[in-house]
C-alpha cells in the first residue's frame, strides 16, 4: 500500500497501480476513455489528466495522465484544480469536434460513456462551427451496427478485437482526424467475441444490431440477474425486456467468471425466447389448445392412470425443475436425460473432481495459467468464453518479461512492445483446427483415441508410475515430452478437457496428467472439465439412470407413462430408438418452452418458461451453483416448468425457495446452493429489489391499448426482486443486482462503483457458491486402460461450432445466419478413396437416418474420420465414434 | 490485377530480412506501387497473403501513409503542404490557383492523367514555406508566378 494525497485528502492506494485505477477504486469521478480495466493503459485519449505536484512545496504542479502515472508513496495530485479541470474540458471539446451529437437517434444514448464524460467535464456548450468529417459505414454482419461518425478515436475497439480477442479482421485505417475503425471491406466480423465491441466502445460506433430490431432505451428495460444458458461456463448476464419480449443481453460483471466480456452465442442467442417455435399454450394431442386448468386436470389424470411413471430431466433446466420432476416420479424413476453415453462421461468427470487432487479453476484462475494443455476439446466452440480466457493465459509470459524489465503490467503498449510475440506455452490436441491455434506453441491433430494416447504419454513423462503408451509415433512422443516439460516447469499449469468427443480415454488421460502434476507439486492440479450444457454438472450431481435405461423400462413394460422436462430426445439418441420409446409409452407428457419433435409426439404438452421467465439454480463447469431470476413474468398460460410439476404433486411448496431447500436437504452435495443467492424473503429497508430502473417510463401507458387503468404489477413470490421500479437497489447483493448504474455513470462503465477495485471482485463477493473443492492429498489410482494404436476403418466424429451446435441459440435468426451448412468433413485421402471431392453432395446414413451433406476437405483431419457438425439442425443425432452407415455420392 | 511472380518474389526477399514477415509491409507496398503507380484492393489481399497478415492489418498500414496511394494517381502527384507555416504563407491560395489551372479539385487527377493533387502534412522545410512536391521534385518559397511556371498551360 502507498499513502497518496488527492486534493488535500490522504488515501491508501495500491503501490504500483496506475493512478486512474486507484482513483476509481476510491470511487472518485475521474473521466477516461481509452483505459479499460481488462486492457490496461495506453495514455491515448488524454482525458484522465490530473495535476501532479513534485513535492509538498510545489504549488503549480504539472499535467499528467492518471492512467500512465504509477501510484507511489507520497504521490500528491489534484483532480479538482482549475488547470486539471480545464485541460479535461478542452480534451473533451476536441474529441467532440466531429461527433455528430445525434444522441436522440443513437442507440447508445442514455447509456453512453461519452455522454457521461462530456457531462462530467462540463462541456455543455459547443463552440466549433466548422464542417464535421463524415465516414462511410460498413455492413459488419448480423450482430453489430457500424456508425463511424460517432467515433472519438479511443482505439478501444481494435485493442479489444485484436489484442484481447485475437481477431484479425477489424483494424484502424488512415491517420489524423480521419482515422477509421472497421474492416478493409464490408463483411461479417469473424471473431466470436465481436458483440463486446458494443460494450467496449464508449459511444455508439458499434452497437447491438439484434437490439436495434426492437430497440428500447436502457432505462425502459426491465432486467434481472441471469446466467447464460448456452454453454456450461455460467457467464453472468443481464437480459432486458420490454412489452413482453426479450430485447437484448448484456454482460453482467462477475469477477471470477466472465469479467467484462461475453461470447456472441451468449449475447445474441436470446432470440429463442421470442421465437415462433415457443409453446405458448397447453395442448392435448389431436385437440386444439386447452386452458391451464384443463391441462392440469389432464396431467393429474395421466399421472393417476399411469402404473409406472418415469421422468426424464434436462441438463438445460434448473436444479429445481429437475428436482421437482424427481420428487414427482421418485428417485429410482428419474433419468437426467443426458445423451447416450454422455451421462457416463459426466459421472466419470464428477468422480475425478470429487475424489482426485483436482481443482476446478474459475476463468480468472484459468487466465493465470502459464502452461496449458487442451486435450480433445475445441473450447472455442463448446465453451467460447473459456477460449478467451486461454488467450489471456498465453500472455503471462509477456507479463513475466515486463516484470523483469520493471514495466508495470498495466502499461499495455510497453508490455506488448517488450514481449513481442513471446507467449506462455499452450498446446492443443484436437480433431481439427481450432480458433486458438494462432497462439498455440504446439498443435496435435489426431483421432480421439490418439489424442488420449498423447495425454497418457504426457502423464507418463511427468510420473513414470503412470501407465506408458505402446507404439507411440516418435512425433507424438517428442510432443508429449515437450508438453510434460512445459507443465512441469510452469507455476500454474492447467489441463483443459471435456466430454465433447465422447471419449472416456481422453478424460482418463487428462486425469492421469492431473494426478501426476498433483504428485509433483504437492497441490491439487487445475483441470477445467468442459461440460456440454448449462446445468450438466448440476444434473450429474442429482444423478439417476441413463436414457438407455428409460428406453429399456418402456420396452420391457416396466414403465408406461413418461414425463419429459425441457428435453428434445431426438437430440439425445437415435431417431428409431426415440420413436420406439415415445410410441411404446402409453402416455407422454412434455413440459418445455420450445415445440420440438419430441413435443409433437406427446399426449400433453405444457408450456414451460425459458430462463427469462423463470428462476432456479444452475451448476457451471466450475462447479459453481448460481441462481438466475426471471426477467419478466411468463405471459398467458406459460408458467415455470417446476410449477407445473408442483401443481401435479399438489404439495404445499408453492415457491422456488421450498424446492431449493428440499433439493439441498435431499442431496448433501447440493447443500451449499442455499447460499447461491438470498431467498425470496430478503429485503433492503423492508423493500424488494426493483427489476426496473428508477427512470423506467410509461408504465401506466404500456397497456393503454388494452385497458386505460393500470393493473397491479405482477407479484413475484419466488424471489426478492419486484416487477416494478419501486424498491431499493442500493446496497443490493451482487447476485440480486439486475443491472448496473451509478449517479453520473449511466453506461456499463459504472460497474467500478460496485467493485472492490476495477477488474476485481464485486463488492459483497462474486455471486454463486462453489460446490466442489479439491481433495489435496487424495490418493487417486491411475487410469490404466490406454487405448491401443489400431483404428477402425471409418468413424464419425463430432465437430463443434460456436454458432450451430447449441440448440437454443440456433432459434435466434442472427446466430443461425452464422452457422455452417450441414457438411461432411474428410481428409483428402479419404475423399479420394470414396470418390468424392470438395463441394460434392453425399448421402450418409447416420444412426438410421439418411442425410444429405456437402463434402468439405480438411487436410488436418485424421484419416478414417468423418467429421460431422454436431448438434446442427438438419443433422440427425449420431453416436460419436461409431461406424457410419452407407455413404454414397448424391445425384446432382 | 494480381501480383506477378516477380513481385511476390521481391516481397518474399524483403520479408526474409525480418523475424516477423509483417515488418516488410511498407517495403512490399512500395514494391507494388513502384510498378503499378498505386496499390489496389486486390494487391492488398495478395501482399497480405505473402506476408501472413490479414488484408485489414496490411490496409491499416497502407492507408496510414500519405505516400502509399490506394487509388489510381496521375504520372506525377502534387503534394502541397497544408501545415501551419505553409498555411500562414498562403498555401490555400496556391491550392486554389492550382485547382483552377489544372481544372481539378483536391484528390482528383487531370484529364490527361498527368497530375493528381493531394495535401501533405509537412515536407520539413518550414523555413522556406510554402513548399510542395511535384513527383520527386520539391519546390520552395512558391508564389503565384512560380506556380504558373511550374504548370505551363498547354496550348
Amino acid at each position: 500500500m502507498a499513502e497518496i494525497e488527492i486534493d488535500g485528502t490522504i488515501y491508501q492506494a495500491d503501490a504500483g497501480d496506475n493512478l486512474l485505477k486507484a482513483c476509481l477504486s476510491l470511487k472518485l469521478d475521474l473521466p477516461y476513455f481509452c483505459w479499460h480495466p481488462a486492457m490496461g493503459s495506453v495514455g491515448a485519449c488524454r482525458q484522465c489528466a490530473v495535476l501532479q505536484f513534485k513535492d509538498q512545496d510545489d504549488r503549480h504542479g504539472r499535467i499528467v495522465m492518471a492512467c500512465m502515472t504509477p501510484v507511489a508513496d507520497g504521490l500528491r495530485v489534484s483532480l479538482e484544480r482549475p488547470e486539471a479541470r480545464q485541460f479535461r474540458a478542452g480534451i473533451i471539446e476536441l474529441l467532440m469536434i466531429n461527433h455528430p451529437h445525434d444522441c436522440p437517434v443513437c442507440e447508445e444514448g442514455g447509456e453512453c460513456h461519452l455522454q457521461d464524460m462530456t457531462e462530467m467535464t462540463g462541456h455543455t456548450f459547443r463552440r466549433y462551427r466548422g464542417k464535421k468529417r463524415t465516414h462511410y459505414n460498413q455492413y459488419l454482419g448480423p450482430f453489430i451496427n457500424h456508425e463511424m461518425n460517432r467515433c472519438i478515436a479511443c482505439y478501444r475497439c481494435v485493442r479489444f478485437y485484436q489484442g484481447y480477442a485475437g481477431g484479425r479482421d477489424l483494424d484502424v485505417f488512415a491517420a489524423h482526424n480521419h482515422v477509421y475503425f472497421g474492416r478493409h471491406e464490408d463483411g461479417v466480423l469473424e471473431n466470436e467475441f465481436s458483440g463486446n465491441l458494443a460494450e467496449v466502445c464508449p459511444t455508439g460506433v458499434f452497437t447491438d444490431k439484434t437490439f436495434s430490431a426492437h430497440y428500447t432505451r436502457k432505462w425502459d428495460l426491465q432486467n434481472a440477474p441471469s446466467i447464460c444458458a448456452h454453454c456450461s461456463l455460467g457467464c453472468n448476464t443481464s437480459p432486458g425486456e420490454r412489452y413482453g419480449t426479450l430485447r437484448r443481453i448484456v454482460n453482467r460483471y462477475h469477477g471470477e467468471i466472465n469479467g467484462y466480456f461475453l461470447c456472441d452465442r451468449g449475447r445474441f442467442g436470446y432470440g429463442f425466447v421470442n421465437s415462433p417455435a415457443r409453446i405458448r399454450k397447453p395442448s392435448i394431442l389431436g385437440q386444439q389448445a386447452v386452458g391451464r386448468q384443463a391441462a392440469q386436470e389432464r396431467f393429474a389424470a395421466i399421472l393417476k392412470s399411469g402404473e409406472n411413471v418415469i421422468g426424464i430431466g434436462s441438463p438445460r433446466a434448473s436444479l429445481e425443475a429437475n428436482f421437482a420432476l424427481r420428487e414427482l416420479v421418485g428417485q429410482e424413476r428419474f433419468h437426467p436425460g443426458f445423451a447416450d453415453r454422455e451421462g457416463a462421461l459426466i459421472k466419470l468427470m464428477l468422480d475425478i473432481v470429487q475424489q482426485a487432487p483436482v481443482h476446478l479453476p474459475s476463468l480468472r484462475e484459468i487466465e493465470q495459467a502459464d502452461a496449458v494443455l487442451v486435450l480433445g476439446e475445441d473450447v472455442g466452440s463448446t465453451a467460447p468464453r473459456l477460449a478467451l480466457a486461454l488467450r489471456q493465459a498465453v500472455r503471462n509470459e509477456a507479463f513475466e518479461i515486463a516484470d523483469q524489465l520493471k514495466i508495470p503490467r498495466w502499461q499495455d503498449a510497453g508490455v506488448r512492445d517488450a514481449a513481442q510475440d513471446a507467449k506462455s506455452p499452450l498446446f492443443i490436441a484436437s480433431l481439427a483446427a481450432t480458433g486458438l491455434d494462432d497462439v498455440a506453441a504446439g498443435v496435435y491433430r489426431a483421432h480421439p483415441e490418439e489424442l488420449a494416447r498423447l495425454g497418457f504419454a504426457v502423464a507418463h513423462r511427468l510420473d513414470a508410475e503412470s501407465p506408458a503408451v505402446e507404439e507411440l509415433l516418435s512425433t507424438a512422443d517428442d510432443l508429449a515430452a515437450t508438453i510434460a516439460q512445459a507443465l512441469r516447469e510452469a507455476k500454474r499449469p492447467l489441463i483443459v478437457t471435456g466430454v465433447s468427443l465422447y471419449s472416456e480415454s481422453v478424460i482418463e488421460a487428462a486425469a492421469n496428467i492431473a494426478v501426476a502434476l498433483a504428485r509433483l507439486r504437492g497441490a491439487a492440479a487445475d483441470v477445467s472439465f468442459v461440460a456440454p450444457e448449462c446445468n450438466s454438472l448440476g444434473l450429474g450431481l442429482i444423478g439417476g439412470g441413463d436414457l438407455e435405461a428409460a428406453f429399456q423400462a418402456v420396452d420391457e413394460g416396466a414403465a408406461d407413462t413418461v414425463v419429459i422436462l425441457e428435453n428434445d430426445l431426438y437430440r439425445r439418441a437415435a431417431r428409431d430408438k426415440v420413436d420406439r420409446f415415445l410410441a411404446g409409452a402409453k402416455r407422454v407428457v412434455v413440459i418445455d418452452h420450445i415445440f420440438h419433435d419430441t413435443a409433437k409426439k406427446a399426449e400433453l404438452v405444457l408450456p414451460g418458461s425459458t430462463f427469462a421467465e423463470t428462476e432456479g439454480t444452475l451448476v457451471s463447469s466450475e462447479g459453481r451453483a448460481q441462481r438466475f431470476f426471471s426477467v419478466f413474468p411468463p405471459a398467458g398460460e406459460v408458467q415455470d416448468s417446476w410449477r407445473w410439476l408442483l401443481d401435479a404433486m399438489q404439495v404445499r411448496w408453492r415457491h422456488l425457495d421450498y424446492i431449493t431447500e428440499a433439493c439441498a436437504s435431499a442431496l448433501p452435495v447440493l447443500q451449499p446452493i442455499l447460499r447461491a443467492a438470498p431467498s425470496a424473503n430478503f429485503r433492503i429497508e423492508g423493500m424488494k429489489v426493483p427489476r426496473q430502473p428508477h427512470r423506467y417510463s410509461g408504465r401506466t401507458a404500456i397497456r393503454a391499448n388494452v385497458r386505460v387503468s393500470e393493473p397491479k404489477q405482477p407479484v413475484d413470490e419466488d424471489s426478492a426482486l419486484s416487477f416494478s421500479m419501486e424498491g431499493v437497489s442500493s446496497g443490493c447483493p451482487p447476485s440480486l443486482n439486475p443491472s448496473v448504474w451509478a449517479p453520473g455513470w449511466n453506461s456499463n462503465q459504472s460497474v467500478f462503483k460496485l467493485q472492490d477495485e476495477p477488474g476485481g471482485q464485486l463488492s459483497g463477493g462474486d455471486p454463486g457458491v462453489r460446490l466442489i473443492e479439491p481433495k489435496v492429498n487424495a490418493e487417486f489410482p491411475w487410469f490404466t486402460r490406454v487405448p491401443g494404436a489400431e483404428r477402425k476403418l471409418r468413424q464419425v466424429a463430432p465437430l463443434y461450432h460456436v454458432f450451430g451446435s447449441e440448440a437454443l441459440s440456433m432459434l435466434s435468426p442472427p446466430v443461425a445466419e452464422r452457422a455452417p451448412e450441414p457438411y461432411l468433413a474428410l481428409n483428402p485421402a479419404d475423399a479420394r478413396e470414396l470418390g468424392v471431392g470438395a463441394g460434392d453432395a453425399v448421402e450418409l446414413e447416420l444412426a438410421g437416418v439418411t442425410v444429405r451433406l456437402v463434402v468439405l476437405l480438411k487436410a488436418e483431419l485424421a484419416e478414417g474420420l468423418l467429421g460431422i457438425p454436431a448438434g446442427l439442425p438438419g443433422v440427425p443425432w449420431f453416436a460419436p465414434l461409431s461406424e457410419p452407415g452407407s455413404i454414397r455420392k448424391a445425384e446432382a | 490485377m494480381a501480383l506477378s511472380e516477380a513481385e511476390r518474389e521481391a516481397i518474399r526477399e524483403e520479408a526474409a530480412h525480418y523475424r516477423d514477415k509483417s515488418a516488410a509491409s511498407i517495403e512490399a507496398l512500395k514494391i507494388v506501387q513502384q510498378r503499378h503507380g498505386w496499390v489496389s484492393d486486390e494487391h492488398i489481399k495478395d501482399i497480405a497473403e505473402v506476408l501472413g497478415m490479414s488484408p485489414d492489418q496490411l490496409d491499416g498500414v497502407a492507408t496510414f501513409y500519405n505516400l502509399i496511394y490506394r487509388r489510381p494517381v496521375g504520372k506525377k502527384v502534387i503534394h502541397y503542404c497544408n501545415s501551419v507555416s505553409c498555411w500562414i504563407l498562403g498555401a490555400e491560395e496556391l491550392r486554389e490557383q492550382m485547382e483552377k489551372r489544372l481544372r481539378i479539385k483536391l484528390g482528383e487527377t487531370t484529364q490527361d492523367g498527368e497530375y493528381t493533387l493531394l495535401p501533405i502534412v509537412c515536407l520539413g522545410a518550414c523555413h522556406r514555406a510554402p513548399v510542395m512536391m511535384v513527383g520527386d521534385e520539391t519546390y520552395f518559397e512558391i508564389d503565384p508566378a512560380r506556380l504558373d511556371a511550374i504548370f505551363p498551360v498547354k496550348t
